[in-house]
């Protein structure tokens, strides 16, 4: 009996029928996702941290006000994200809690610091333009509610590339202090950013379910490939470079060829042993627990409005 | 919309959430959010799901007022439909000369 379930849930996946919360599916594509999307919901709102560091230091208005308006963005992409996952049967606080714990895992590079405004620029180039790279063949995940919030993540993440570029485009163009600045943040979020794209394919055991059954559209290699082929072609217009000696454009595989990953630094970071680590589960637990009384509050203003209703309409 | 309910837990309930994105069209469903209430839904969807002029109204709906088909039963439930092809105009062959139908 399960097998027929299953054949009929692999058939449909096969035809690019999506699954819904409410239609049979495996138990592991379910914690799969469950895992996936909530991992990607955790990386939205630790990835608000580092930027939230300089919306109080942004050189101008006109600055600031985008900071703000995307840092917003990135709070609305982790609730798009975790109402996903709830249609798999997690509860919310469960998923904070994994986070809270450290027993969840969010996107590794939001554990490198921002040192400098330029890392706002870096950000949203290339940690935004990985994220892009990877987000938007989830627009096709074989899971509705996962491919209905991408949808509108991806609309949204355009503009962060692209504010992030124009911080670098400007700073390029600026004085010495200004370039140097710039470059030093290419410097130091290129190789974090190539990471974002996880293992190589040889090292990542769920690809080949996880392409089977459409979470997945395209290898951690592909994307990652695709990402370094766009990069460098895009440093040239802001003058910098990306530092890696061993960039080079490949004729005979129309590709760029690039430098060794330092994958210890990459697992490193992954078991908590990064720059930042610490201190950003630090910060969220912290906004998470300095924001109880709120939360009580809110509860307590409605329980209220609803008793003074009940003696009206008695 | 979730297939599970929050009976015990101290979560804010579950809301669905339906934005109108123009006058003359109808509410669509975008998501869902938690909230205390009705109010709080209403503010917090507007954070959410218009910061970019996405709604003109919106409409939000305790999940647990939402009741659904069940999916095992699509093929009963939605079959019947099938060999009823009459019920569209293309069903009907008539003459090329026949204007305005």
């Amino acid at each position: 009996m399960e097998k027929d379930f299953e054949e009929i849930f692999q058939d449909k996946v096969d035809k690019e029928i999506k699954i819904e919360p409410k239609d049979w599916m495996p138990e592991k594509y379910r914690q799969t996702l469950i895992r996936q999307i909530s991992q990607h919901a955790h990386s939205e709102i630790v990835g608000m941290l580092p930027e939230g560091n300089w919306i109080t230091r942004a050189p101008n208005l006109r600055r600031k006000a985008i900071l703000l308006a995307k840092v917003q963005d990135e709070a609305g992409h982790g609730l798009y994200l975790y109402s996903a996952a709830e249609t798999l049967g997690i509860t919310r606080d469960e998923m904070y809690d994994q986070l809270h714990t450290g027993k969840a895992k969010y996107s590794s590079i939001f554990n490198y610091p921002t040192l400098t405004w330029a890392d706002i620029g870096a950000i949203g180039w290339l940690v935004d333009g990985a994220a892009i790279m990877n987000q938007v063949p989830l627009c096709r995940s074989s899971f509705g509610p996962y491919a209905r919030a991408m949808v509108r993540v991806c609309k949204e993440e355009s503009f962060h590339q692209r504010q992030g570029f124009e911080i670098l485009l400007t700073l390029s163009k600026g004085t010495e202090a200004q370039r140097n600045m710039a470059q030093d943040a290419v410097n130091r979020w290129w190789w974090p950013s190539v990471m974002m794209f996880g293992p190589k394919d040889d090292e990542s055991p769920n690809t080949i379910m996880s392409m089977k059954w459409k979470i997945k559209r395209f290898t951690n290699d592909e994307l990652r490939q695709k990402f370094v082929d766009i990069c460098a072609e895009q440093v040239k217009i802001l003058g910098l470079t990306l530092p890696d000696n061993d960039l080079k454009w490949n004729a005979a595989t129309n590709h760029y060829d690039f430098g060794a990953i330092d994958w210890n630094e990459f697992w490193e970071v992954v078991k908590g042993n990064g720059p930042c680590n610490k201190q950003r589960l630090d910060t969220r637990k912290k906004a998470w627990e300095d924001g109880a009384w709120v939360r009580e509050a809110a509860s307590a203003y409605a329980e209220k409005r609803k008793n003074k209703k009940a003696v009206k309409a008695a | 919309m979730t297939t599970n309910e929050h009976i015990n837990s101290g979560e804010w309930p579950l809301w669905e959430i339906f934005i109108r994105s123009r006058q003359g069209l109808d509410h669509k469903h975008v998501g869902s959010l938690h909230a205390v209430d009705a109010q709080m839904a209403i503010e917090n969807a507007r954070d959410v799901y218009t910061r970019r002029m996405e709604g003109v109204s919106i409409w939000v709906v305790e999940s647990k007022h939402i009741h659904a088909s069940n999916p095992a039963d699509a093929e009963a439930f939605y079959d019947p439909a099938n060999d009823k092809a009459y019920r569209h105009p293309t069903f009907y062959n008539l003459p090329d000369e026949l204007k305005h139908m």
